[in-house]
């Protein structure tokens, strides 16, 4: 007798099916997953190490010096103790800053002629691709570009062609995460803004470009994190100054260009300072990411 | 064909012989309607057959579309509207739209409903504007304290009605709808039409819709579009147009009963 109006197989013949929904641990297919999951995890483990041990590094050497001192005087001579790099951090804010100038309006204008204006069209594509070039050209190649554009026209070596410099790296990285963050925006927000009577620019100004803020901004944080660590690009424009930054116009010290001289002198003062410098670039650099992601978060 | 013009009433939009391509490809022939002021106009038809089509042509949406092209009249009180001293962005202005997915902006209610007036730079008291338009789409009671969150943490009808009251808030002549209830539950639907019957004392209403309950509840008049294969794909064009009661229950044409009495479509 049946309780359900629904007619029921034997149980003899479901007993077939259920075995085959019960866990199996030494079949191939178990096996495998078990082997794939493990060699995932490794790989995993051995692609943070070298992440770990650059921080644990940078905190070991440079930490004992992380002072204030750091940031108020100047570098010391060679065979001199104590000093700090206040200089080279002014400076390297100040090319980093020229840079932004240039490289953070021009690739967000940039990017809104190509996914808003020119979209689809050939000058977009090629513009497209040559930003991809762009971002793969070596950061050398990009400073003695600027050298010659720049350091020769302006007859010598400053922050503006440091700048200049930073603002050459930074632009591809903008214009391609920017023109990316607009092209999410839906089709339905441009609709809806033209069928209420908005203008091609107030469409752009009013509703895609803040709804595409967010992940504009995480990629101007990327780019300024890039250019805040370039040491070669500076070699050839800003080069160095062992003196507080007197101008835009002059040669000018920067943290990574401090590195880059200090950490191969034989003097462990010197030494000690290139470390801390270090130091403070990874921390600017992790300090400018976190702010990205806290932007993308705040959306 | 049949396309009965009712003289008797000032057409407000009319087309005439309007044939829309999308590139080479003939969307919708013979287009010949007018649409009667302070009325609601339905149009109807398998998908495909070019209701859409049409629509955003009476706003110059169809602009947009780089392939699009339209060959005879579209006339807004009597003036052409693609004649080429017409500045796309005043017809819309005057000739709203609402769409078939709810989309305000990722921005306040308020803001949502502001942002028309502002890009005319409005001089009036806009707190009075926002507030008029929601209550002109039954919305102002159930969002009149919230009025600075997210549109779109609204229910998708109530998102529907945000859109509505974006639109009413241009203060525009007309107002074109794309199947504004196809994405709605049955209640937020009802809710919609009923506003319809309000709205039409002040604007002038076409909207699309795939429901043929909600053609003949909420309409006064009714276009049957369809769609034929012809040498240049598939073209569609209107079959019958007339007061809605007529479409529903004694239209002229053949295919058009079949359509209405769900023999095909
Ligand atoms: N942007 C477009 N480009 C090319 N063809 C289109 C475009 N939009 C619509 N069509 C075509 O035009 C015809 C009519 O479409 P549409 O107006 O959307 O029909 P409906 O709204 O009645 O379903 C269809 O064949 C469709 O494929
Ligand atoms: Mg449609």
């Amino acid at each position: 007798m049946n309780s359900t109006p629904f007619p029921t197989p034997e149980d003899s013949s479901n007993q077939g099916l259920i075995n085959r929904l019960k866990r199996q641990p030494s079949s191939p297919r178990t096996l495998f997953n078990t082997v794939m999951t493990v060699i995932v995890f490794v790989c995993a483990a051995i692609a943070i190490v070298p992440l770990v041990a650059v921080l644990w590094y940078v905190l070991e050497k440079g930490g004992s010096r992380l002072s204030l001192e750091l940031f108020t005087q100047l570098p010391p001579p060679p065979n001199a103790l104590g000093g700090g790099f206040g200089n080279a951090f002014i400076g390297t804010l100040m090319t980093v800053g020229i840079g932004s100038a240039i490289a953070i309006p021009c690739g967000i204008l940039a990017a809104i002629f190509l996914s808003e204006f020119a979209a689809g069209t050939r000058l977009a594509n090629w513009i497209g691709f040559l930003t991809n070039v762009l971002s793969g050209v070596p950061s050398i190649v990009v400073g003695v570009f600027a050298y010659s554009m720049v350091v020769l026209t302006m007859g010598g070596f400053s922050a503006i062609a440091g700048g200049f410099a930073l603002a050459v790296l930074m632009l591809p990285i903008i214009v391609r995460t920017a023109t990316e963050s607009l092209a999410l925006v839906p089709q339905e927000a441009r609709q809806a803004a033209v069928g209420l009577g908005a203008t091609r620019f107030q469409t752009v100004a009013r509703v895609v470009l803040p709804a595409a803020l967010p992940p504009i901004l995480t990629g101007v944080m990327l780019a300024v994190a890039r250019a805040s660590g370039e040491t070669a690009p500076l070699i050839f424009t800003a080069l160095f100054n062992n003196f507080w930054p007197k101008g835009v116009s002059e040669p000018i010290a920067t943290l990574s260009v401090l590195v880059y001289n200090f950490a191969t002198t034989p003097y462990k003062n010197q030494q000690e300072l290139a470390a801390a410098g270090s130091l403070i670039l990874v921390l600017m650099v992790t300090i400018a990411s976190i702010g990205s992601r806290l932007i993308v978060k705040r959306k | 064909m049949v396309t009965s013009s009712h003289p008797q009433i000032q057409p407000i939009l009319s087309s005439k012989d309007a044939n829309i391509y999308y590139g080479n490809f003939l969307a919708v022939r013979d287009v010949t309607i007018d649409i009667p002021k302070n009325s609601i106009t339905a149009f109807i038809g398998p998908s495909g057959c070019g209701k859409s089509t049409v629509l955003r042509c009476f706003n110059r949406l169809n602009d947009l579309i780089k392939t699009f092209k339209m060959r005879g009249r579209m006339n807004y009180h009597g003036q052409d509207l693609y004649s080429p001293e017409i500045d796309p962005v005043a017809v819309r202005r005057q000739i709203g739209m609402v769409f078939q997915k709810p989309n305000p902006f990722p921005k306040s209610i308020y803001d949502n409903i502001a942002f028309g007036p502002r890009l005319v730079n409005y001089k009036g008291d806009m707190d009075e504007l926002v507030e008029r338009s929601l209550r002109g789409s039954a919305l102002w009671d159930e969002v009149k304290d919230k009025l600075n969150e997210s549109g779109l943490a609204l229910s998708g009808g109530q998102q529907q009605r945000l859109c509505i009251a974006r639109a009413i808030a241009m203060q525009p002549d007309v107002i074109l709808m794309d199947e504004p209830c196809s994405a709605l539950d049955p209640i937020s639907t009802l809710k919609v039409e009923d506003l319809l019957q309000e709205l039409k004392e002040k604007y002038t209403i076409v909207i699309v819709t795939h429901n043929m309950q909600q053609a003949s509840r909420a309409s006064d008049y009714t276009a049957f579009f369809n769609v034929e294969q012809t040498d240049r794909g598939r073209t569609g064009h209107i079959v019958e147009y007339d007061r809605t009661e007529v479409i529903f229950q004694n239209p002229q044409q053949q295919a058009t009963q079949s359509y209405v009495s769900g023999r095909f479509g």
